[in-house]
C-alpha cells in the first residue's frame, strides 16, 4: 500500500509545543536549575547538587523542620476541612427543594461563596473577625468569649477553617445535588414500597448513587486546601508565630523574604510532587471504584 | 371495579390510556383527587404507600447498590422488622423460586438486566402478607425468550404463593397468557373486564374487539333493525332480536375474522374486492374492501380464486351490535 508521506502535522502541532514550551517546561526546567544551586545576589550561582534537597528531608535541619511542620498543618487542616464540609455538603444537598422556583434560589446562594476572589474572601473574614471593627469578633468578645485571631493560635485555626468551610461547602453541595437530582423516581417509589426509613433511603439509595461525584469533591477539595495560600495569608500572614503557617506560605516567605532561591526551588518541587502523587492516587482510586466491570453472566 | 383476593389480574390498554396511573392510584404513589381506594372494605385513600401493605415492580430495574442479592430480597422484610430466621427462610424460598439462589452472595451491581429485573420481582413477592402485588410492565428489558419463561414463572408463582397479581401491559399475548381477568383501559377508562375468552367471544366495547385479536375486529356502520342488519343495502341476518334502535346514535356491527368466510362471489352474499392474503401459518386472512370500509375474514383451506371479487359469508351467531361503539344487547 502506498502511504503518502506527509510531515504538516508537525507544523501544526507546534503552536501547542511552544506555547506549553513558554508556560510550563522552561519555567519548571528554572525551578529544577535553581534547587541545584545557590545564590548571594548579583546573579551569581553556586552549584550545590541535591544539597538542598537532602536539607529538605532532613528534620533537624531548618529547612527541613519548617517543611515538616507545615507539611503537617496543611495535612491537619485538609483533614479537618474535609470532615467538616463534606457531611455538611450531604446535608445542605438533601434539604434542597428538587422542583420549583426555590431550586434556582438555591442555586444562586450557593453559588455566590464561590464567586468571591480568594483574597476578598480573606479581607471580608480579616474584617468580620476583628475584636474592636469586626461584627463576629466584637459580638463574640462582647458575650464573654474571648476571641482573637491575631493573637490566640486556637482562635486564628478556627478562623481559617471555618472561612473554607463558608467558601467551599458549596462546592461539595452543588456537587452532591447533582448527584441526587440523576437519581430515577422510580428508586424513591421503590424504597417507599419496601417500606424502608428515610435513613435506609439515604444508605440504600442516595449515598451509593452520589459516591463518584463525592469522590469528585473530596478530590478536589483536597488538592485545593492542599495548596491553600491567599485566604489564610490576607487573615493571618501565617500566624501568630507559625502556627497557620502553610507550605504555600512558607515557600513565598523562603523565596521572596529571605531570597534563598535554591532552597525555595528544591521545597516547590517537592511541593508538587507530593501534590501530583495525592492526584494519582485519588485518580487510581476514582476510575477503579466508578469503573463497571463487565457484567458476568445473569441468573438466567 | 373489584379485585378479588388471591386473581390475577391483567391492566390491558394502548400507552398513554391510564393503566400505570391507576396502579401509582393503588399503591399511593400517586393521590387520587376523587374517588375512593377499599382494602377489604376499609377507605386507605388517604394512606401513604408505606401502610398501605402493596408490593409494586417497576417497568425499570430498581437495585440497592451496595447490597448483595440477598440482602436486596431481605430489604422488603428488614424494614418491617420481621424476624431474621423469617427473613432468610423467605428469601431462600424466593430466591429458589426466581433461580436467584447460587447469587444470593453476589453484590447485585454486577449482574445483567434480566437478573436485576428478577430480584426486583423478588422484593415484590417476598412479602407473604401483601394485599396485592403490582407489575408495571416489568418485563419490557427482558429479552423475547426470557420473557416467556419468566411470565410462565410468574403465573406459577402466583398459584404457589396466593397473591393478588395486577400486571399492567400493553401486550395482549402478555395480558391473555399471565392473567385470569384481563382488564381492558381505554382513554382513561375502564372498557371491560373479563376472562380472555369472554374479551374474545363478546367485546363489550369496539376498542376491545379491535384491540384484542389478530387481526382486530371488524367493525363496520351499518343500519339494523329485528333480526337483521344492513350493509350498503345487503342484509345479513342476525341471530337475536335488536328491535328498534335509538335514533342518532352510531349503529355498527362488529364480527371477528375468525368468523367471517371469504367464498367466491355469489347472489346471496355480501360483495368485497380482495387486496391481499395474510399468510399466518395456521390459518390464513384475507384482507378485502366492502365499499370504503377494510375488512378481514378467514379463507376457509382449500379455497382458491382467480381475480379480486370475492363474497363473504357470516357466522350470525357471532355478530354483534354497537350503538356509539359501547355493545348493544339483542333479545334471543
Amino acid at each position: 500500500m502506498d502511504k503518502t508521506v506527509n510531515q504538516k502535522a508537525w507544523f501544526l502541532v507546534l503552536p501547542v509545543f511552544l506555547v506549553v514550551a513558554f508556560s510550563a517546561i522552561l519555567p519548571l526546567m528554572t525551578v529544577v536549575n535553581y534547587s541545584m544551586q545557590d545564590t548571594f545576589g548579583n546573579n551569581q550561582f553556586f552549584w550545590n547538587g541535591v544539597g538542598w534537597f537532602k536539607e529538605l528531608l532532613d528534620p533537624s535541619t531548618d529547612l527541613g523542620g519548617r517543611f515538616l511542620a507545615s507539611l503537617g498543618r496543611n495535612l491537619f487542616f485538609s483533614a479537618v476541612i474535609l470532615a467538616i464540609e463534606v457531611p455538611l455538603g450531604i446535608v445542605v444537598a438533601l434539604s434542597m427543594p428538587r422542583e420549583g422556583w426555590s431550586v434556582a434560589a438555591c442555586l444562586v446562594i450557593l453559588a455566590l461563596p464561590l464567586l468571591i476572589p480568594w483574597n476578598v474572601v480573606g479581607t471580608i473574614w480579616q474584617i468580620f473577625g476583628r475584636p474592636d471593627i469586626g461584627l463576629l469578633g466584637y459580638v463574640l468578645n462582647s458575650v464573654g468569649i474571648n476571641y482573637n485571631y491575631v493573637s490566640n493560635d486556637v482562635d486564628a485555626w478556627i478562623t481559617v477553617i471555618v472561612m473554607d468551610v463558608w467558601h467551599w461547602t458549596s462546592l461539595v453541595a452543588l456537587l452532591c445535588y447533582a448527584g441526587l437530582k440523576s437519581i430515577p423516581d422510580a428508586y424513591y417509589q421503590a424504597a417507599q414500597i419496601d417500606g424502608a426509613s428515610r435513613w435506609a433511603v439515604f444508605k440504600a439509595i442516595q449515598l451509593p448513587k452520589m459516591h463518584r461525584v463525592l469522590l469528585i469533591a473530596v478530590l478536589l477539595r483536597f488538592m485545593d486546601s492542599f495548596m491553600i495560600y491567599t485566604e489564610p495569608f490576607v487573615v493571618t500572614g501565617g500566624g501568630p508565630g507559625n502556627s497557620t503557617t502553610f507550605i504555600s506560605i512558607e515557600l513565598v516567605k523562603i523565596a521572596l523574604g529571605q531570597f534563598d532561591l535554591g532552597k525555595a526551588a528544591a521545597l516547590s518541587l517537592v511541593y508538587n510532587l507530593i501534590i501530583l502523587i495525592v492526584c494519582w492516587v485519588f485518580y487510581t482510586v476514582m476510575t477503579n471504584a466508578g469503573a463497571d466491570r463487565p457484567a458476568k453472566e445473569g441468573a438466567a | 371495579m373489584t379485585w378479588r383476593q388471591g386473581g390475577a389480574y391483567a391492566l390491558l390498554g394502548p400507552s398513554g390510556c391510564g393503566k400505570t396511573t391507576l396502579l401509582n392510584l393503588i399503591s399511593g404513589i400517586v393521590t387520587p383527587s376523587r374517588g375512593q381506594i377499599l382494602f377489604d372494605g376499609k377507605d386507605i385513600t388517604p394512606l401513604s404507600t408505606q401502610k398501605r401493605n402493596i408490593a409494586q415492580v417497576f417497568q425499570f430495574p430498581v437495585i440497592y447498590d451496595t447490597m448483595t442479592v440477598g440482602q436486596n430480597l431481605a430489604f422488603p422484610l428488614k424494614n418491617r422488622g420481621v424476624a431474621k430466621a423469617d427473613v432468610d427462610a423467605r428469601v431462600r424460598q424466593i430466591a429458589d423460586l426466581l433461580d436467584l439462589t447460587p447469587y444470593l452472595k453476589r453484590k447485585a451491581t454486577r449482574l445483567t438486566a434480566d437478573a436485576k429485573q428478577k430480584i426486583s420481582l423478588g422484593r415484590g413477592l417476598v412479602r407473604s402478607d401483601v394485599a396485592a402485588v403490582l407489575f408495571d410492565e416489568p418485563l419490557t428489558v427482558i429479552d423475547p425468550e426470557l420473557k416467556w419463561q419468566l411470565r410462565s414463572k410468574l403465573k406459577a408463582l402466583h398459584r404457589e404463593l396466593d397473591l393478588t397479581m395486577i400486571y399492567v401491559t400493553h401486550d395482549q399475548t402478555e395480558a391473555l397468557t399471565f392473567a385470569d381477568t384481563v382488564v381492558v383501559m381505554h382513554d382513561g377508562r375502564v372498557v371491560q373486564s373479563g376472562t380472555p375468552a369472554e374479551l374474545f367471544d363478546k367485546p363489550a366495547h369496539t376498542f376491545v374487539g379491535y384491540f384484542i385479536g389478530s387481526p382486530g375486529m371488524n367493525i363496520v356502520p351499518a343500519e339494523v333493525s329485528g333480526h337483521e342488519a344492513r350493509i350498503d343495502g345487503h342484509v345479513i341476518g342476525l341471530r337475536r332480536n335488536y328491535g328498534v334502535l335509538p335514533a342518532g346514535k352510531k349503529i355498527e356491527i362488529g364480527v371477528r375474522p375468525e368468523f367471517v368466510d371469504i367464498a367466491a362471489p355469489a347472489s346471496g352474499l355480501l360483495s368485497a374486492a380482495i387486496e391481499r392474503i395474510d399468510d399466518l401459518g395456521r390459518i390464513q386472512f384475507a384482507r378485502v374492501r366492502v365499499g370504503d370500509t377494510k375488512f378481514a375474514a378467514r379463507v376457509p383451506p382449500g379455497f382458491s380464486i382467480s381475480g379480486n371479487a370475492a363474497g363473504l359469508i357470516f357466522n350470525p351467531e357471532h355478530i354483534h351490535v354497537y350503538a356509539d361503539s359501547h355493545l348493544v344487547e339483542g333479545v334471543a
